[in-house]
C-alpha cells in the first residue's frame, strides 16, 4: 500500500482544489482593464496560477474581478452579476477605484464596490502593476486555503 | 467677407446684439445678448460664413455674477477654415435659451447634457431630457452649489 495514497482532511483538499481553479468573470469599467489583460495574457500569464479561464457568463465564474470605476448607474448590474455567481465565490477590487472610489469623489461615483458587494482582496494602485494582481491573486488562494470550506452535504446551520 | 474678420463682420450686421468682441490668442470671440442667439446661428449657418460644424456647447457656472450661467459655443468653418467663439450669459431664475438643433444636429445630445449637467432649459428641443444622470435624480450635479459628497445611490448601499 506504500505510497499509493494519501490522507489530508476534506476541508484542506477542496481549499486546495479551489484556489487553483479559479474561473474569473472580469467586469472591466475602465483603464485598469489594461493592466488586466496584461495579467491576463502571455507576459504574466495569469494561468500559472490555475486562473486562467476567464468566463464572460458570472454563472460559471468563481472569483469576480471588478476591474475599473463603478458609477452609481453600474452599481444595481454590478449587484445583479454577483448575485448570478453559484457559491462558493469570491470578489477582488481591482485599482483604486474599485478599492476606494480613487480620485472621482464626487456625485457619479460608488466610493468603493465593498459598498455594493462584500469583497476578498483589495488590490490598489491607479492602476496596479501586474505583479501586484498576482500578488492579490496569491493573497486570495491563500485566504480560500484558510477558510472553512462549504459544499453540498455539508449539514447547514438553520 | 474674406478679407474681413468675422468678428468685424457680426458688428457690423448685428450692432444691437454684439455685447464684446475680443480674440485672445487669436480666438475669435463673441459675446451676445441671449434673445440674438437664434438669428446670429441661422446667419453664421449658411454662406458666406457657413459654419457647418458646431465643435462644443458648453456651460459655466459663475455663483457670484447677477448672470449666473454663460453659455459658451464654439464653431468651426470647414470652408474658410476659421473658428469662432460666441458666448451669452443668463440668469438663474431664467435659465432658458433657444435651441440649436435646428441648425447643427449634434446640438441635440450636447444641449441635453448642459439640460442634466446645470438645468438650462432649451427652447425649441425635440426631446430634453436627461443624458447622463438617471431620470430620478434630483438637482444638477455640476452647478456649484451642488454638496460636493451628496450621494444618490439606485441601490441601497451596504455601509
Amino acid at each position: 500500500m506504500q505510497g499509493n495514497f494519501i490522507t489530508t482532511k476534506l476541508n484542506a483538499m477542496l481549499g486546495w482544489a479551489r484556489k487553483f481553479s479559479l474561473f474569473h468573470y472580469p467586469y472591466v469599467t475602465a483603464c485598469c482593464g489594461m493592466e488586466y489583460m496584461s495579467t491576463a495574457c502571455a507576459h504574466f500569464d495569469i494561468d500559472r496560477f490555475g486562473a486562467g479561464w476567464t468566463r464572460f457568463s458570472p454563472r460559471q465564474s468563481d472569483l469576480l474581478l471588478v476591474v475599473g470605476t463603478i458609477s452609481q448607474k453600474q452599481a444595481p448590474i454590478l449587484r445583479i452579476v454577483y448575485d448570478q455567481m453559484t457559491e462558493p465565490k469570491w470578489v477582488i477590487a481591482f485599482g483604486a477605484c474599485a478599492v476606494s472610489g480613487g480620485i472621482y469623489d464626487n456625485y457619479a461615483v460608488v466610493q468603493g464596490v465593498d459598498q455594493v458587494i462584500p469583497v476578498d482582496v483589495y488590490i490598489p494602485g491607479c492602476p496596479p502593476r501586474p505583479e501586484m494582481v498576482l500578488d492579490g491573486l496569491l493573497k486570495l488562494q491563500e485566504k480560500i486555503q484558510q477558510q472553512k470550506q462549504d459544499w453540498r452535504w455539508q449539514k447547514r446551520q438553520p | 467677407m474674406a478679407e474681413k474678420t468675422t468678428l468685424e463682420a457680426l458688428k457690423q450686421k448685428f450692432p444691437e446684439y454684439v455685447v464684446e468682441t475680443s480674440a485672445p490668442f487669436g480666438d475669435e470671440t463673441l459675446i451676445i445678448r441671449k434673445e440674438a442667439l437664434l438669428e446670429i446661428a441661422a446667419f453664421l449657418r449658411k454662406p458666406p460664413f457657413d459654419f457647418q460644424m458646431l465643435l462644443d456647447l458648453t456651460c459655466v457656472d459663475h455663483p457670484g455674477r447677477s448672470d449666473r450661467f454663460e453659455m459658451v459655443y464654439h464653431l468651426f468653418s470647414l470652408a474658410s477654415n476659421r473658428r469662432l467663439r460666441i458666448k451669452l450669459s443668463l440668469p438663474e431664475q431664467a435659465a432658458v435659451v433657444g435651441s440649436l438643433v435646428r441648425f447643427w444636429k449634434n446640438a441635440n445630445w450636447l444641449e441635453r447634457e448642459v439640460f442634466d449637467m446645470f438645468g438650462v432649459r432649451f427652447e425649441g428641443h425635440p426631446d430634453l431630457r436627461r443624458l447622463f444622470m438617471n431620470d430620478a435624480f434630483e438637482g444638477h450635479p455640476l452647478r456649484k452649489d451642488y454638496p460636493l459628497r451628496k450621494r444618490q445611490p439606485l441601490i441601497p448601499l451596504r455601509k
